[in-house]
């Protein structure tokens, strides 16, 4: 809408669409700067969806699935076999498939709101929503650490076993920034960087095919075809990462888990 | 309008950094979070666990079955074979046996046999020694009167004094036998 509307402004240069046009005006109330946002009705609504399909695949809990049935257990055997069992294992894997499922389809659902035409805006395109669900994992890891190994859990943690005394001065600080301060903050920005980097991809091509479009110059016009071409090539491109960093987010998130819980073994 | 508002918007927030989070948004994200975690462990993920679970007991129901199916079929078979060779056995045993009556009862018979033989000939050889003695009885008065008679013509002389004559023709025949008995030692 924005993109749309700047190179009307001013037809003889392109002004490319920057950060600021992340920020769309709030819904409620209507166009204003601050208030209730897109990406707010957005995450609300990716809850609704997620909990209405999963509670209705699950619901007939049937011996052999109908098709709905099938699709979530799919998805759910997804996150609970190769996520969770796969990196945590044991048998205790199973209390933190909760905390990993809701995490991948709340960040899947959210991004692939980037690749659906007229809602085309990923959720975490602001950094916000990234620092909260970075945050409740960065707090649940490091309270499984110590509710499994007490305050020895930051020694467990910083002091990598069978280094020689001489070089711990070296890697313990490496350890204590890689691992509990860097760790959120990577975590985070990843999802974060991803799908702004994303939309404004698409911003940009959007909105240079529109300048080229309006040029008097049947040549340039003739270009706008080679930025749609890049454009859809792009778009894909966005849609595999949407899915891939909702995949690599939860990933994570078990392997931070995975090596609070056996942090003696590390 | 639409242009009003972008440049309202954009003044409002020129200066800030994209790393900066809205608040109001950070809480939506935590609460609808928050409220989809409930969900989920409230209700999505025991429902999949309990159909899994039933599932994964069913089958394990029916590899069960079948496993208490093939155990019940192998026992019967053992039972089987046990009683086909306990019959065998028994068969032998009572083959065995019937042999060895068989062979007692032709056993018993040829004693039966054996002795009846014995007693017939035992028979015969006391009737012929009863005949003997008839015989002998019966030759030595018939001697007695012959030679009596044969006597008296050659005497001339009839000796017809039965009482004398026979006691003569007793005391010839003991001696005779005396005489008999010893040439016989």
């Amino acid at each position: 809408m924005i993109a749309l509307a700047l190179p009307a402004q001013d037809s003889g240069t392109f002004t490319p669409p920057g950060i600021d046009e992340m920020h769309l005006p709030a819904i409620l109330p209507w166009g204003a700067h601050e208030g209730f946002s897109k990406q707010m009705l957005l995450v609300i609504l990716s809850v609704v969806i997620i909990a209405t399909f999963f509670i209705l695949a699950a619901r007939k809990q049937q011996l052999v699935p109908g098709k709905l049935q099938f699709a979530g257990e799919m998805a759910y055997g997804f996150v609970r076999n190769s996520i969770a069992k796969d990196i945590i294992g044991g048998r205790d894997f199973i209390k933190y498939v909760p905390l990993l499922f809701s995490l991948f389809f709340f960040i899947l659902v959210n991004n692939i709101y980037g690749a659906i035409p007229y809602i085309q805006l990923p959720s975490f395109s602001h950094v916000g929503g990234a620092y909260v669900l970075a945050a409740i994992v960065y707090v649940t890891w490091i309270g499984i650490g110590l509710k499994k190994n007490g305050l020895k859990y930051f020694k467990l943690a910083t002091v990598p076993s069978g280094v020689p005394w001489y070089i711990l001065p070296i890697v313990v600080p490496i350890e204590i920034i890689s691992n509990f301060l860097v760790r959120p903050v990577t975590h985070s920005l990843r999802l974060f960087a991803t799908m702004l980097a994303g939309h404004l991809i698409v911003m940009l091509a959007g909105s240079g095919i529109e300048f080229l479009v309006m040029q008097e110059n049947v040549l340039l016009k003739g270009a706008s075809v080679l930025v749609l071409v890049g454009a859809v090539a792009m778009y894909m491109l966005e849609a595999l990462i949407m899915a891939l960093q909702a995949y690599v987010f939860t990933l994570l998130t078990a392997i931070y888990i995975e090596g609070a819980l056996h942090a003696d073994s590390h | 309008m639409n242009q009003l508002i972008i440049s309202a918007a954009t003044e409002g927030e020129e200066s800030v950094s994209p790393l900066t989070p809205n608040v109001w948004e950070m809480g939506v994200v935590l609460v609808g979070f928050a409220v989809l975690l409930f969900i989920v462990v409230k209700f999505v993920v025991p429902m999949f666990e309990k159909t899994f679970a039933e599932r994964a007991e069913a089958i394990e129901g029916g590899i069960a079955k079948a496993e208490k199916a093939q155990a019940e079929a192998s026992a019967a078979l053992e039972e089987y074979k046990q009683q086909l060779t306990d019959a065998r056995a028994e068969a032998n045993r009572i083959r065995e046996e019937a042999r060895a009556e068989g062979a007692q009862i032709l056993a018993d018979l040829k004693a039966k046999a054996a002795a009846e033989s014995a007693r017939i000939t035992e028979q015969a050889h006391a009737q012929i020694e009863s005949e003997r003695q008839a015989a002998v009885v019966a030759l030595r008065s018939e001697v007695g009167t012959l030679a009596t008679t044969l006597a008296g013509r050659i005497v001339g002389e009839a000796l017809s004094d039965d009482e004398r004559s026979a006691r003569v023709v007793d005391r010839f025949l003991a001696d005779l036998e005396t005489q008999n008995a010893g040439a016989a030692k």
